[in-house]
């Protein structure tokens, strides 16, 4: 025996938490394990994976290192514990069965669905192979997770799968340590796994592909069981299609998303940069927000008032297989009508979607969980920013600088998410979406429910949005009083820049900078456009924009002219104003009544897009705020307007004025738009400049604003500030939960 | 004390300060008026505040409030006003002529609803603290329904009908409070409610329950009922009629007329089977000649009311804490 053999052996347990089921780890533990002639065992286990490994020192140390390089794509290892045990002296490696106590609590993450991997679809692709146009073909490296999951551990039981039993050549795939497929939870073939169907039967042709290809092809209307829920497709070439589908889901003129063949088709129609491309891509497959080529040729009712297209690629074979057969763009949005939940099942479907979908493309393996298509916009060159995180994302957890409390977050009442929170991770769940339908309440509810059982969590402590009226709140008011638990109401903007700082991993005190469109003040007004010296222990109002009036209270976010008749009113002095804004607007202002004070940044956006006339209304949330950022191109300028700083408060109202006086001179609109830009940019800095503190928080819908975003970070850090940002949870409502979860978790 | 705008502040203002003080049996019962059994004869009494700006308004004045109010809260009590007290707190320097056109209002109501106001009581206080005149009425009634009607009453299946259009009282006092001007004459409401609940009894119609749509509007008073039944009421967008230049100053002032004050409407809640007769008796008499059927009661795990809008959504009608606070982001 050679130097190695005596070396003193050595024997560690190993358990690691964190995203590390159903990705395969096993397999790689075990391929590395054998190769280094280890002994010992790996298992999954309810909080993750356990192992044991027995060797000389080197080699352990050579394993723990190839297990964090060698790790599987999707993995996430959130912590781990390592000790050293006496040896056994056994020899061989095995995987065990899983271990799965349901009293253990559960530090498990739950994986998100993964798009179709290249091996997975080469097969479904090559008519030799035996899952040749099977449309639920997956691997242990992609396919459902999340949205097929009943239960922890992650094993075939606890999914939706369980009723397909597998035949003798899926079951070997799924014993076998050396297949693709080894554990691989939904596994199955055309013999044994689920099968499609449409609805109304009996339709000609036996590829339905080909039939739902013709559908579109006549400009009809597909409901589609997708991953998360249903989705409708209709040709996106069609403008009578497209607007048909507006028509019969009572859908105003919010943008639709686009599912397109291929990544060759996206640039035929849109500007990609490599970032975006690599995006597309991702297993998570998100849409991702696109600038659409000039000429594209797409129906212009697809997306009128927005300079984006939002584009995805397909994400399961059921998409690539359809997409064959219909190789053009199609408008993809969720099964549902306007302002309700998407559909996930297919009785359910029949019914909601039958007035809007020609043909359904159904299929029997259920859906757990209702989890919508996601949406990402890349702000820089390299930096993308969730702006609604759900499938492929959800519920991946987000590692947090405060240990936690077991914490019930319930988000706020549009954009609505919620959050858990568990030791140092926060569980975001995905995007449940606004609480103002039934349907919509009956979601979050289930939502919160499925999010306990699934971690086995058990709140000790319940937080909410201090508005008194958010549907959440009224929720968690209700269930804190009968759990007999705690309730933390926590100050809207407080909780945006919260969740900024906690995702960027940041500690201590910092500048948060909370614009957004509107949330309830400490002091009865409404508040969105804030400056913060804050830490996860309090915050302290340090500036603000100068209140403005906002007449007709929620009236004004629907139409951004009133927004700019309060401007103008306190900038001009009613006489002037009056010459510009609609007399009952006026009389309105003039008396107070129905017009409370704000300081919302989101409104001023409003104002100043209605006045440099890129947006008339606001024909949906935040569309006049986006074309006026869109107006800006590619104009590259340090111009700016004016915003005064003092006493903590930053006046617009010679921004407005400026403003006035250069459309009156007819500058152009893109010059207007980046002074205007840059205005807010400066201010931010001359805060920043004026408090004491190096790091700065920017978080509030608002900064879902690329150039706002990246002009801002700029200059910050080109002044010595450190800049955080939002990647992982959204800058809008949708990331409120992971504000309150980690404000309200880590107090004591 | 921010508790005024008889929302879930003003609710919780009862429950957790007024309920537990006076607790008794006939209070407990929450009813707009409490039930007395006396000597075999039933009797049903309330009291009311009236605090209004201005003082005089289209279509009404605080006098006829005072008046039809509290008589409008026995009537869904399913009581006749037999008898009617009147407190006034008046305001130092207040015109004689003012205080004289709402008496006189007060006596040609009181007339109208075939009541005496048999009792009263004056204060004057220093000029500054008070806005001219507050009055408060009490009333005695009898109860003159076979049944007894109240939110625990309803039942799934129940159908709701509405006496009429909503919003224009709550309308009318702002327009003339702020000086706004809105195409079209608003005038308030306010009126006697009693004939037109009367002639359900006598016609026969088995009521569930009575409910006036004063503070709140149409969604409070609806919640309100649906909490302490533990049912879901539905409503049709649709079906809820809105006079045009009503639903304009709501859309103007971004108030959703669903949540405006009325003084002359309530809502009645009937077994389907009933639902038609009563209809066409409620159209019969002049305060509700514009009754409409509106929506239905149905089981559910707790006390919900939803709106089917126009697109077919099942919108939740919040109890909302107080004035209207924008919810949107
Ligand atoms: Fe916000
Ligand atoms: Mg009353
Ligand atoms: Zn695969
Ligand atoms: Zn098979």
């Amino acid at each position: 025996m050679g130097v190695a053999a005596s070396a003193p052996v050595e024997r560690l347990h190993i358990a690691l938490s964190g995203a590390v089921q159903g990705v395969g780890f096993r397999p790689t533990v075990y391929r590395l394990a054998t190769r280094m002639r280890l002994s010992g065992w790996v298992r999954n286990m309810a909080s993750g994976i356990e192992m044991e490994v027995e060797g000389t020192s080197d080699q352990l140390e050579a394993l723990l290192l190839e297990l964090k390089v060698c790790k599987p794509e999707a993995a996430v290892i959130a912590t781990e514990e390592i000790s050293r045990i006496p040896p056994t002296g056994k020899v061989g490696f095995e995987i065990l069965g899983s271990r799965g106590d349901a009293s253990e609590p559960k530090g498990i993450s739950v994986l998100p669905d993964l798009a179709t991997c290249p091996e997975c679809l080469a097969e479904v692709l090559a008519p030799a192979n035996r899952r040749f146009g099977y449309p639920f073909t997956n691997c242990t490296l992609c396919g459902p997770r999340y949205s097929i999951l009943l239960d922890i551990p992650y094993d075939r039981a606890h999914t939706t799968m369980k009723q397909f039993v597998q035949c003798a050549a899926c079951r070997r795939e799924y014993d076998s340590y050396q297949d693709r497929r080894f554990h691989a939870q939904p596994n199955g073939c055309r013999a044994c796994g689920p099968r499609l169907y449409l609805w109304p039967p009996g339709m000609k042709g036996d590829n339905p592909f080909a039939v739902a290809a013709c559908a579109l092809a006549e400009g009809k209307i597909v409901a589609l069981k997708g991953i998360g829920g249903f989705q409708l497709l209709t040709d996106a070439r069609s403008s009578a299609a497209v607007s048909r589908l507006r028509e019969r889901k009572h859908r105003d003129e919010k943008p639709f998303a686009l599912l397109m063949p291929s990544i060759e088709s996206v640039h035929q129609y849109c500007r990609v940069s490599g970032a975006e491309q690599d995006l597309l891509q991702s297993q998570a497959s998100p849409i991702v927000l696109l600038r659409p080529k000039d000429s594209h040729g797409l129906a212009p009712e697809i997306a009128r008032f927005s300079p984006f297209f939002g584009v995805m690629l397909p994400c399961s074979p059921t998409h690539h297989l359809l997409m064959l057969q219909f190789p053009y763009p199609v408008v993809a949005t969720s099964g549902n009508l306007a302002g309700e939940p998407i559909a996930t099942e297919d009785e359910e479907a029949l019914l909601r979607l039958k007035e809007i979908a020609d043909l359904f493309v159904l299929h029997n393996r259920p859906i757990a969980r209702a989890c919508d298509d996601s949406i990402v916009r890349v702000m820089t060159s390299s930096a993308p920013q969730v702006l609604r995180r759900a499938r492929g994302y959800a519920p991946l957890p987000i590692a947090v600088p405060h240990h936690l409390r077991p914490v019930l977050a319930v988000g706020g009442h549009l954009k609505n998410t919620v959050a858990i929170g568990l030791g140092r991770q926060v569980v975001l769940s995905q995007h449940i979406g606004d609480l103002d339908s039934m349907e919509a309440r009956d979601a979050f509810s289930r939502t919160i429910a499925d999010l306990c059982a699934l971690h086995r969590f058990k709140p000790e402590l319940l937080a909410c949005d201090s508005h008194p009226d958010y549907a959440s709140s009224t929720w968690a008011r209700e269930h804190a009083l009968a759990m007999g638990l705690p309730l933390v109401e926590v100050q809207h903007h407080h909780a945006h820049v919260a969740s900024c700082a906690a995702e960027n991993g940041l500690r201590g005190e910092y500048l948060g900078v909370a614009f957004d469109g509107a949330g309830l003040g400490t002091d009865g007004t409404i508040w969105g456009g804030e400056f913060f010296r804050a830490s996860a222990e309090g915050f302290v109002r340090v500036g603000h924009l100068r209140p403005f009036l906002l007449p007709g209270g929620e009236q004004a976010m629907r139409d951004c002219s009133r927004s700019a008749a309060g401007v103008l009113w306190q900038a001009l002095g009613p006489k002037q104003a009056r010459t510009l804004i609609a007399p009952g607007i006026a009389t309105i202002l003039e008396h107070g009544i129905q017009a409370p004070a704000t300081s919302s940044v989101g409104r001023l956006f409003d104002a100043v897009a209605h006045i440099t006339g890129v947006a008339a209304g606001n024909p949906f949330e935040g569309a006049a705020a986006m074309l006026l950022e869109s107006a800006i191109g590619d104009t590259r300028s340090d111009a700016s307007y004016e915003i005064g700083w003092r006493d903590g408060v930053g006046d617009w109202t010679p921004l407005i004025r400026q403003l006035v006086t250069d459309r009156q001179m007819r500058v152009d609109r893109k010059i207007l738009a980046i002074k205007f830009h840059n205005a807010l940019a400066n201010w931010i800095l001359a805060v920043a400049q004026s408090s004491d503190l190096p790091c700065v928080v920017l978080s509030g819908g608002v900064f879902q604003n690329a150039y706002l975003t990246m002009q801002t970070s700029r200059l910050l850090e080109s002044h010595g500030f450190f800049v955080s940002t939002h990647h992982q949870a959204p800058a809008n409502d949708g990331g409120l939960a992971l504000g309150q979860a980690v404000l309200a978790g880590q107090m004591h | 004390l921010a508790h005024g705008g008889g929302g879930r502040l003003t609710h919780q203002l009862i429950e957790n300060v007024f309920l537990p003080a006076f607790s008794n049996p006939a209070l407990n019962a929450r009813h707009d008026g409490a039930l007395l059994a006396r000597s075999g004869e039933r009797l049903a009494m309330t009291t009311d505040t009236y605090v209004v700006k201005p003082l005089i308004f289209p279509g009404g004045n605080i006098g006829d409030l005072a008046v039809n109010g509290t008589v409008n809260d026995l009537a869904m009590c399913g009581a006749k006003a037999i008898a009617l007290s009147a407190g006034f707190v008046l305001e130092e320097g207040l015109a004689m002529a003012t205080l004289i056109h709402v008496v006189s209002a007060m006596r040609d109501a009181a007339r109208a609803a075939g009541v005496p106001i048999v009792t009263g009581d004056t204060k004057v206080v220093d000029k500054g603290k008070g806005d001219g005149i507050f009055i408060n009425t009490t009333g005695v009634g009898v109860v003159l329904a076979p049944d007894p009607i109240g939110p625990e009453h309803i039942r799934s299946g129940d159908v709701v009908l509405l006496s009429g259009d909503l919003g224009s009282h709550g309308i009318a006092i702002l327009s003339v409070r702020d000086g706004l001007e809105f195409e079209g004459d608003v005038r308030s409401d306010t009126a006697c409610l009693w004939p037109a609940v009367e002639a359900l009894f006598t016609a026969g119609i088995e009521v569930h329950c009575l409910r006036d749509l004063t503070r709140g509007g149409l969604s409070s008073a609806l919640n309100e009922i649906a909490m302490i039944a533990g049912h879901r009421i539905t409503v049709d967008e649709v079906l809820i009629p809105v006079k045009e230049v009503v639903r304009g100053a709501c859309e103007l002032l971004g108030l959703d007329p669903l949540y405006v004050a009325n003084e002359g409407r309530f809502a009645i809640f009937v077994p389907a089977k009933d639902a038609d007769q009563a209809l066409a008796i409620l159209r019969a008499e002049p305060v509700s000649a514009g009754a409409v059927q509106v929506g239905m009661v149905h089981e559910h795990t707790s006390g919900i009311v939803t709106l089917r809008s126009r697109i077919g959504g099942n919108r939740v009608l919040d109890m909302l804490s107080g004035e209207q606070l924008p919810r949107i982001c």
